[in-house]
């Protein structure tokens, strides 16, 4: 396949993944933003935002944090390079690009998910319209991804396209972990309360992880064991570990197709095995942070390094 | 020679009312059908089109990136026996044009003859220096070409146009009979229509068969697009996708080891056959524009030595001139030895004296054209022209006659289309897609059939808020 067709696919899977999970996030900020006053409402607004690394922008149009503003931002602001419209997008374009590489299925998805989407973020988001709004990106996400699973060949194509998806969600979890984890808790001295346990089911949430937690810790809400399960549980799909297990299979199988193996390999057998080596008591002794800002790196090095190996630009 | 529009023929409906052999037996299913019914199945083709993408882009038309082409689903209904007489026509004229292409590249014998004169072409850009004395592979300049053609009674078909550069609007073709078949699948089993849905293996084969002599036994081919912006961007992807090939662009080639090849993700990889969409003047900075981000430079080069097939020919625009079109009957019949079995439509060159004087003084009732015009711009018609536009045409005309033809306004055939109303006839044109190769020349059953929506128009293009319509040939 051309190099520039892979670059296509990748980048559309990448940013569909990223319009979903920032769907998700804004869809734990309006659930908390419900459960409290105005101030902590606004604040919870704020921390959306903040998780983004969209305040600069934000501040240059807004001086404050409501619930329409923030959404309208995130979601549908032209003057907000990250909104998720523009996400869908260029998730569209880049699947207009790679037609050929594509199924009349997953094109059809991707079309339709513009389609859809596109009217609904013609005009601003009222409130009492967000939950559906927001239920519908997720839903015409799952749907681009489901017809992919179900009608692509398992080739050169559907790794890229795979690679790029489990790359990006474990940036997106990586980073809501990281900011919701250490900059939005005021101090440790908040472990434990009221608000705190709030805080833990808004990262959870964030994730779509608060079912899969409870369940498996019989409802007990402990930060050592949420960032645990976020980070080494192989059975929860936005976990990073469970994305690297995916990523790497796709980038052996390109290996494997190629006959040849890159800097991209070398690179994800390294990040794999810091992975695979830590325990949850290693990451803290070491800093959570400083894990995760590691990590985040080390992702997007991988992915630099899939477009050099792979010939995506010239 | 007439030129008031005469009372038109349908296509469909005899004056007298009787229904014509062709539709005689889509008449009778569709009196069977529910008009309800109906109303909702024409509601349905647009979403099906809205949803796999099928559209087309419109030049300075900010608002509407991407615009539908409204589909009507009366077909236009053609018989056998009509059609082939049509085809032994249009093979004709195909078989004409390319051996005029290599004429006039090579020993320019129509020139020496005086049967056209040498200053149609001297300073025309469409031809091109850098192709002469050069033989594409396997001596085809036009692998694929539309013919225009229009009806004006039932034995009276015309040559509206040559498209040998790069027609467009396969795609429509072929999705109009899927929609078609989708929609009505009772109507394919009780009517039987000959299929069209090969065409992109065809056109694979004959690309293929046109490969030069560096390529291997298997040929690769590749379809060149402008990008996602272009027009007709939807088309090279189907096409691309239909034919296995792969979909590029300038940026993804690269002249390497004398050979035009393609960025994979394993490397370069040689390009045998090249179905460009691009213009000549895009194909090759280092020999034609120099801005062109759209080409590949150095592909010339490995052209000329040999080393890539370029479809169409780099060259053939010469054949759209519409200054060239008004020679037709003379060029077919200088290189077949035969009377051209389908006419030109009656044209006036104003670059000959004689021929401007009339035009001016009938302005009102013809239909004037840029020579180099093409998509339905920078042309006049004047019957539905106000007196305004009518005065500025005439200063453009008497400013530069030489850039100018003129038609007679035709009464065009008009086949009817689906309104809210009911049944309303329209004007219609057909363009019937034609594949050359050493092997022979290929032409699909029937064609894209353009149909002016608005009431009397007789503006077809797409870009004029024309529609299209499945083409039907019957099996008899």
């Amino acid at each position: 396949m051309l190099g520039r067709t892979a670059n296509s696919i990748f980048w559309m899977f990448r940013y569909l993944e990223r319009a979903e999970n920032t769907a998700r996030l804004l869809e734990a900020g309006f659930r908390m933003a419900l459960t409290r006053g105005a101030d902590a409402a606004n604040e919870e607004w704020r921390s959306v935002i903040v998780t983004l690394g969209e305040q600069t922008a934000y501040q240059e149009l807004h001086s404050e944090y409501s619930g329409a503003q923030v959404c309208n931002f995130v979601l549908r602001d032209r003057e907000n390079p990250q909104n998720v419209l523009g996400m869908i997008e260029a998730a569209r374009a880049n699947a207009r690009s790679a037609r050929t590489s594509i199924t009349a299925e997953v094109w059809e998805a991707v079309n339709e998910a513009w389609m859809v989407l596109g009217d609904l973020l013609d005009r601003p988001v009222r409130e009492a319209s967000l939950g559906s709004v927001l239920a519908s990106i997720r839903r015409e996400a799952t749907l681009v991804r489901g017809a992919t699973y179900g009608s692509m060949l398992r080739n050169e194509i559907y790794h890229f396209a795979r690679a790029g998806t489990f790359l990006e969600r474990a940036d997106n979890t990586a980073r809501i972990l990281d900011v919701k984890y250490y900059l939005l808790l005021p101090s440790l001295a908040y472990v434990g309360s009221s608000l705190d346990t709030g805080q833990w089911d808004t990262v959870l949430r964030s994730l779509s992880a608060e079912r899969a937690y409870r369940w498996l810790n019989a409802g007990r809400m402990d930060p050592r064991g949420i960032a645990e399960f976020l980070i080494l549980d192989r059975r929860f799909p936005r976990s990073l570990a469970f994305c690297y297990d995916a990523l790497r299979e796709n980038l052996k199988a390109l290996a494997e197709l190629h006959h040849n193996r890159g800097e991209c390999h070398t690179l994800m057998r390294e990040a794999d095995r810091r992975l695979c080596e830590a325990t949850i008591d290693s990451i803290f002794d070491k800093g959570l942070h400083e894990f995760l800002t590691a990590f985040i790196s080390e992702n997007e090095a991988i992915a630099t390094s899939i477009a050099t190996d792979y010939r995506f630009i010239a | 020679m007439s030129i008031k529009p005469e009372p038109n023929f349908d296509e469909m409906r005899q004056a007298d009312g009787a229904i014509c052999p062709a539709y005689r037996d889509y008449v009778t299913w569709l009196e069977e059908q529910d008009p309800a019914l109906m109303r909702r199945k024409s509601r349905e083709a647009e979403q099906f089109f809205r949803r796999t993408g099928i559209t087309f882009n419109v030049y300075g038309d900010d608002d509407a990136e991407e615009r539908l082409i409204p589909f009507d689903m009366v077909p236009r209904i053609i018989t056998g026996t009509e059609w082939r007489r049509l085809s032994r026509g249009i093979e004709q004229r195909v078989r004409a044009l390319n051996a005029f292409m290599h004429d006039l590249y090579h020993r320019q014998e129509i020139l020496r003859s005086g049967r056209i004169p040498l200053s149609l072409f001297k300073g025309n850009v469409a031809w091109l220096p850098q192709m002469v004395g050069f033989t594409p592979p396997g001596g085809v300049y036009t692998h694929i070409v539309g013919i225009d053609l229009v009806r004006t009674g039932p034995n009276e078909f015309m040559v509206l146009e040559d498209n040998a550069r790069t027609p467009s609007g396969v795609s429509y073709m072929l999705e109009n009979r899927e929609t078609m078949m989708a929609m009505f699948p009772e109507l394919f089993a009780r009517i039987h229509v000959q299929s069209v849905s090969d065409y992109p293996r065809r056109l694979a084969k004959s690309l293929a068969a046109c490969a030069p002599d560096a390529a291997s036994d298997k040929p690769v081919v590749a379809v060149l697009t402008p990008g996602i912006y272009n027009s007709a961007y939807y088309e090279h992807a189907f096409l691309a996708d239909q034919m296995g090939a792969e979909l590029v662009e300038g940026s993804d080639l690269r002249v390497v080891d004398g050979r035009v090849q393609m960025r994979t993700t394993a490397g370069f990889q040689p390009i045998d056959v090249l179905y460009r969409r691009v213009d000549d003047d895009f194909l090759d900075p280092l020999t034609f524009n120099p801005q062109s981000m759209l080409g590949v430079p150095g592909i010339m080069d490995v052209y000329r030595s040999g080393g890539i097939t370029i479809a169409n020919a780099p060259g053939t625009g010469i054949a759209d001139d519409k200054a060239i079109y008004s020679f037709m009957p003379e060029i077919v019949e200088f290189y077949t030895g035969e009377k051209p079995l389908l006419p030109n439509v009656p044209t006036w060159r104003c670059a000959e004296a004689d021929s401007l004087a009339y035009v001016l003084d009938n302005i009102a009732d013809l239909v004037v054209k840029e020579v180099h015009g093409s998509g339905g711009y920078g042309m006049l018609i004047g019957p539905t022209s106000s007196s305004r536009e009518i005065a500025r045409f005439r200063d453009k005309l008497k400013a530069r006659p030489d850039n100018y033809i003129a038609q007679p306004t035709l009464a065009l055939s008009t086949v009817p289309i689906f309104t809210k109303a009911g049944l309303a006839p329209r004007h219609v044109d057909l363009r019937p897609f034609v594949l050359v190769s050493p092997n022979g020349i290929d032409i699909t059953p029937g064609g894209l059939t353009r149909v002016a929506l608005k009431k009397g128009s007789l503006v077809v293009n797409s870009s004029q808020g024309g529609g299209t319509k499945d083409s039907w040939v019957l099996e008899d």
